[in-house]
C-alpha cells in the first residue's frame, strides 16, 4: 500500500467522523432555513468521497511519488518536529530568549551547522529578536526564567 | 476621467513618506525571500503579516507592505534561477531554462538586467490593466447578490482544480480541506459551536495566521530539511552588467506580448504566475520558430516568463479587489489580512474605501519602479545573500514564525496547533496536494457558507435561487467547463506532442 493511499484513506475516515459530528449540529431555534448543519455535512462528505476515491482508485490512475526517504532523512524529520514541538511547549515557561536559543541551536545542528558557530548564532539571534519584537515592535514576549535577572 | 482622479488620490496615499518607506522595505524583503530557494511569495507574505499588525499599520499601509513583498518575490525568483539554476520560487522555473545557460556563457549580468526590465514591463502593463479593468468589473459586480457570490466562489474553486496541479482530484481535496477548516468555531448565525472539541482556543475558529504560518513556514522547514545538499555554485556576473539597445529591442516584443497574456491569466482565479510563465514561454518558442535558441540561452525565453509571472501577480489583484475572490494563493493571504482588519474585499470596496484600493494600485506602480532601480545595481548584494548558510537562515525563519503566531493570542496552544498543521501540510505537500488551493478554500470558506445561507434565507429555502439569474446560469456553465478542463488539457497536450514529434 502506498503512502498516498494510506494517507488519503485516513483523511477519508476522519472526514466521515466529522460528518457524523456535524449531524449533531442542530440549532435550538431556526434562524435561517438551512441552519448550521448542512454545510459542514456537504463539505466533509465531498472530502470523504474524493479522498476515498484516491485511496482505492486503480493503480493506472495514480502517479508514483518518490518520497526520497532514507533513515537519515527520517531521523532528521522526527528530530526537527520534536524540536519545534518542544520549542512551543517551553516558549512560555523558559521564556523567549532561552527557548529560542535552544531551538535555534538544535535546528542549526540539524541543518549541518558547525556546533560552535551555531551556538554563537543562536544566542545572538535570540537576543536580537527579543530586542526587536519586545522593545522595538511592542510584541510582548515572555521572559520566563530570565525575568528575575532582567527585571 | 473619474478613474484618473481616483488614481491620483491613490498616488497621494502611496506617496506618503511612511508608505514609501514601507514599500521600499517590503520590496527589499520580497526580493530576498523570492530569491531564496524554497521560500516563495506566500511564505514572505505569511511571515510579514504578523509584523504588519505588530507595527499597528493602518490597513492601506499593511496592504502596501504585503503587495511590495509579493512583487519583490516575483523579481527575486529570477536571481537564483539565473545564477544557481535553482528557481527561487515556482514561477521562476521557466526563467532558469534560458537564464542559466546565459549565465554559463558569461552573460549573467545581461541576463539579470534584461529580466529585471522584463519584470518591470510585465508588471507595468498588468498594473495599467488593473486600472482599466478593475473599476469596470467592480461596477458590474455590485449587482451580485448572495446567490451569485456563492456560485462565483464555486467557480473559483473549480477553476483552481481545473488549472492547478497535475491531479485535479487532489486540488479539489485541498480546497475542501480549506473550506472545512473554515467551519471550525462558533457559527455566526446560530451560536452553535462546530468542531471545537470543547476547547476555548478553537471557539473563535482557527486563527488565520496560525493556518498560513503552519501550512507554509513549518512545512517548508521540513521540506528544506530533506534537501540537505544544495551544492550549487553561484556564477559570477560576467563582463557586462547591463544589456545593450540591440538586446533590448530583440526581446521587447516578447516582453509586451507575455505581459498582456500574463495579466489575463492572472485574472482567472487560481491560475497564477506558474501557469502564466509556462504558457508564455511555450507560445514565444512557437513564435520564434527555428530562429530561436530556446533552452540554450535565448533572451526572449528569459524575458517572456519573467514578464508573464510579474504580470499575472499584478493581474491577480483584480478579482481580489473587485469580487473578493483572490486570484492566487498569495492574494488569498492578503485578502485574509484584510478580513483581519474587518474589511471585506468586494465591489463595495471601490466606493467605500477608495484610499485602500487606489492606494494599493498606485503603490504597485511605485513598487515596480523601486524594484527596477533596486534590482539592477544591487544585484551583486542580493547574490551575496544567497551565501547565507541554512543553519542561520532556517532557525531565524522558525523563530520569527513562532513569534508571529504567538503575538496574536499569546497562547501555547496556538504554537502547538501550528506545528501540528505544519506536519499535516508537510504530508499534503509530499503527496502533491497543492496548498495554495487549501488557503484559497480557507479564505473563501466563511464567505461561501454565509452567502449560501443568505441566498437561501432570501428564497426561504428554495434551492432554485442558486440557478435562477442569467449570471448564475452562465457561472454554472463555466463551472462545468472547468470540471472538464483537465480532460481538454490532456487532449490538447496529446495533439501538441504529436505535432511536435
Amino acid at each position: 500500500m502506498t503512502m498516498e493511499r494510506a494517507f488519503s484513506g485516513l483523511m477519508g475516515l476522519f472526514s466521515l467522523f466529522l460528518v457524523y459530528l456535524a449531524i449533531g449540529y442542530v440549532a435550538p431555534i431556526a434562524y435561517d432555513p438551512i441552519g448550521p448543519r448542512p454545510y459542514p455535512i456537504l463539505i466533509f462528505s465531498l472530502t470523504a468521497l474524493l479522498t476515498l476515491i484516491i485511496a482505492f482508485r486503480p493503480a493506472r490512475f495514480t502517479k508514483v511519488i518518490d518520497l526520497g526517504y532514507n533513515n537519515v532523512v527520517l531521523r532528521n524529520l522526527v528530530l526537527c518536529v520534536s524540536a519545534l514541538l518542544i520549542y512551543s511547549l517551553i516558549f512560555e515557561p523558559l521564556g523567549f530568549v532561552v527557548a529560542t536559543t535552544l531551538m535555534c541551536f538544535a535546528l542549526g545542528l540539524l541543518f549541518a551547522g558547525n556546533p560552535i558557530k551555531s551556538l554563537i548564532f543562536s544566542v545572538v539571534i535570540s537576543i536580537a529578536l527579543y530586542v526587536l519584537f519586545d522593545i522595538a515592535l511592542d510584541v510582548i514576549l515572555p521572559l520566563g526564567i530570565l525575568s528575575g535577572i532582567m527585571g | 476621467m473619474e478613474t484618473f482622479d481616483f488614481l491620483m488620490q491613490g498616488f497621494g496615499v502611496a506617496m506618503l513618506p511612511k508608505n514609501l518607506l514601507i514599500a521600499l522595505i517590503g520590496a527589499f524583503i520580497g526580493t530576498v525571500v523570492g530569491m531564496l530557494p524554497g521560500l516563495g511569495p506566500i511564505n514572505g507574505v505569511a511571515i510579514l503579516l504578523p509584523f504588519a499588525f505588530a507595527l499597528g499599520l493602518p490597513p492601506e499601509s499593511a496592504l502596501i507592505l504585503l503587495a511590495a513583498v509579493y512583487l519583490g518575490c516575483e523579481y527575486g525568483g529570477r536571481i537564483s534561477a539565473i545564477l544557481l539554476n535553482v528557481p527561487g520560487s515556482a514561477a521562476a522555473v521557466m526563467t532558469s531554462l534560458d537564464g542559466n545557460p546565459l549565465a554559463v556563457q558569461g552573460k549573467a549580468g545581461i541576463a539579470l538586467s534584461i529580466s529585471a526590465v522584463a519584470s518591470f514591463i510585465g508588471s507595468t502593463i498588468a498594473t495599467i490593466g488593473v486600472v482599466l479593468f478593475a473599476p469596470l468589473l467592480a461596477k458590474w459586480a455590485v449587482s451580485f447578490g448572495p446567490a451569485e457570490y456563492f456560485v462565483l466562489m464555486v467557480f473559483a474553486i473549480c477553476c483552481l482544480s481545473g488549472l492547478v496541479g497535475d491531479q485535479p482530484i487532489k486540488t479539489a481535496v485541498s480546497a475542501l480541506i480549506g473550506l472545512g477548516l473554515a467551519t471550525v468555531g462558533v457559527d455566526a448565525v446560530t451560536g452553535i459551536y462546530r468542531y471545537t472539541f470543547d476547547s476555548v482556543n478553537l471557539s473563535d475558529g482557527i486563527q488565520f495566521t496560525t493556518i498560513v504560518i503552519g501550512f507554509f513556514s513549518v512545512s517548508e522547514i521540513l521540506i528544506l530539511l530533506e534537501r540537505t545538499s544544495t551544492g550549487g555554485k553561484i556564477i559570477a556576473q560576467g563582463k557586462r552588467s547591463l544589456f545593450n539597445l540591440k538586446e533590448f529591442l530583440f526581446s521587447v516584443g516578447a516582453m509586451v506580448r507575455s505581459g498582456v497574456m500574463g495579466f489575463f491569466v492572472g485574472i482567472l482565479p487560481g491560475a497564477g504566475a506558474t501557469i502564466a510563465s509556462a504558457m508564455t514561454y511555450a507560445s514565444e518558442r512557437k513564435i520564434a520558430g527555428d530562429n530561436g535558441k530556446f533552452g540554450e540561452g535565448d533572451l526572449r525565453g528569459l524575458a517572456s516568463p519573467e514578464a508573464a509571472n510579474n504580470a499575472s501577480a499584478c493581474g491577480s489583484f483584480v478579482p481580489m479587489l473587485t469580487l473578493g475572490v483572490p486570484g492566487s494563493g498569495t492574494t488569498a493571504v492578503m485578502m485574509g489580512a484584510l478580513t483581519l482588519y474587518n474589511i471585506t474585499p468586494g465591489p463595495q470596496l471601490f466606493t467605500e474605501q477608495p484610499d485602500i484600493v487606489w492606494g494599493l494600485i498606485a503603490s504597485l506602480f511605485i513598487c515596480n519602479v523601486i524594484l527596477l532601480v533596486m534590482n539592477i545595481p544591487l544585484v551583486g548584494v542580493f547574490s551575496k545573500l544567497l551565501n547565507v548558510p541554512n543553519y542561520i537562515l532556517i532557525p531565524s525563519i522558525a523563530a520569527i514564525s513562532f513569534v508571529g503566531v504567538y503575538s496574536i493570542n499569546s497562547t501555547t496552544f496556538d504554537m502547538v496547533f501550528m506545528v501540528a498543521l505544519g506536519i499535516f501540510g508537510y504530508f499534503l505537500r509530499k503527496l502533491h496536494f497543492p496548498l495554495s488551493a487549501l488557503i484559497l478554500g480557507y479564505v473563501l470558506g466563511e464567505l461561501m457558507e454565509s452567502n449560501l445561507r443568505r441566498a437561501l434565507s432570501i428564497s426561504q429555502g428554495e434551492m432554485s435561487i442558486l440557478w435562477s439569474s442569467p449570471i448564475t446560469v452562465s457561472l454554472w456553465g463555466l463551472v462545468v467547463v472547468m470540471i472538464f478542463m483537465p480532460i481538454i488539457r490532456k487532449m490538447y497536450r496529446k495533439r501538441f506532442k504529436k505535432t511536435a514529434a
